[in-house]
């Protein structure tokens, strides 16, 4: 039972999510593109809502209950900051300046109906893979060392 | 300079139901809604690579899987209500290689705009607090520089 529950949360926790991004414009590259090009600051407003919210929650709550309503255990993000996150990182603001879109607002944007949606999705998805290759690549000739 | 030319708030308004979103998520499944690793754990379904068949993509893709349809699902709802959808006219060849780095860069950095800046910040991580740093900097002197050489929009 709990388990179609967690299904029904999660699918309203990305309508929300999308819904959130439509109406603060986000799904806009144009939108995207102002702020980065310092012609509108609304996406810091968007982002800074969206973490005071999130701030509380997440300090909150845990304090509150000891485990999520369907779940086992409050998730921690494991991340730690090395050579390559910041590589990573570096090169996706690259991608983000270029085109106006993030991951979040590509599929959110594809549902209001922007075409071009696909194109970044897919893109996404190769790039991801590319990843996987390149991580499996650098495993391999690390071993070999 | 004005800050906010288009008015402040649909942008505080949407803030807050993304965090809304993000918020139900954790507390009633305890998880951490970042978007971009959806994209290496769909990969386990169609690669036998040893690297997107690690545990933590398998076991995350289903999830992973529905909270991105409620996200296309929530543009869908926006639409279906009568909310105005701004038209856009940026060029295919930006998507194409903007998406490529985007899904690289975001995998091998840990995390992107909502994992990193949203989840990550709001845990007080320190980490994804210089990863959202670096990524708005490359981003807006990217985004600034594509507009100096006159590509519009």
């Amino acid at each position: 039972m709990s388990k179609y529950v967690q299904w029904v949360a999660t699918l309203c926790s990305g309508l929300l999510f999308g819904l959130g991004l439509a109406y603060s414009s986000m799904i806009r590259p144009e939108t995207v593109l102002d702020f980065l090009t310092l012609e509108d600051m609304g996406l810091l407003l968007v982002l800074g809502a969206a973490v005071s919210v999130n701030v509380l929650v997440f300090q909150l709550w845990p304090r509150w209950r000891t485990k999520p309503f369907f779940g086992d255990a409050f998730e921690k993000r494991p991340f730690v900051v090395d050579r390559r996150a910041v590589l990573g990182s570096a090169l996706f603001g690259v991608g983000w300046g270029l085109c106006g879109v993030c991951p979040a607002p590509a599929l959110a944007g594809l549902g209001a109906g922007n075409g071009d949606m696909w194109v970044v999705l897919l893109s996404i998805f190769v790039g991801a893979g590319v990843h996987g290759v390149w991580m499996t690549v650098v495993d391999v000739l690390r071993a070999k060392d | 300079m004005e800050w906010f030319p288009n008015g402040w708030v649909r942008y505080a308004g949407g803030g807050v139901l993304i965090g809304l979103g993000v918020a139900l998520l954790y507390v009633s499944t305890g998880r951490l809604g970042g978007a971009s690793t959806f994209f290496s754990a769909a990969w386990s379904w169609v690669s036998k690579l040893a690297f997107f068949q690690q545990d933590a993509l398998r076991n995350s893709r289903a999830w992973r899987l529905v909270y991105a349809l409620g996200m296309v699902l929530g543009g869908v709802v926006y639409v279906a209500v009568g909310l105005p959808v701004g038209e856009s006219h940026v060029q295919l060849w930006r998507f194409v290689l903007g998406g490529l780095l985007i899904g690289f860069g975001a995998r091998l950095g840990g995390g992107c705009t909502s994992g990193h800046g949203i989840c990550g910040v709001a845990s007080l991580s320190k980490g994804s607090f210089w990863m959202v740093l670096v990524f708005l900097c490359t981003a807006i002197v990217t985004a600034l520089a594509v507009q100096a050489l006159g590509v519009r929009p």
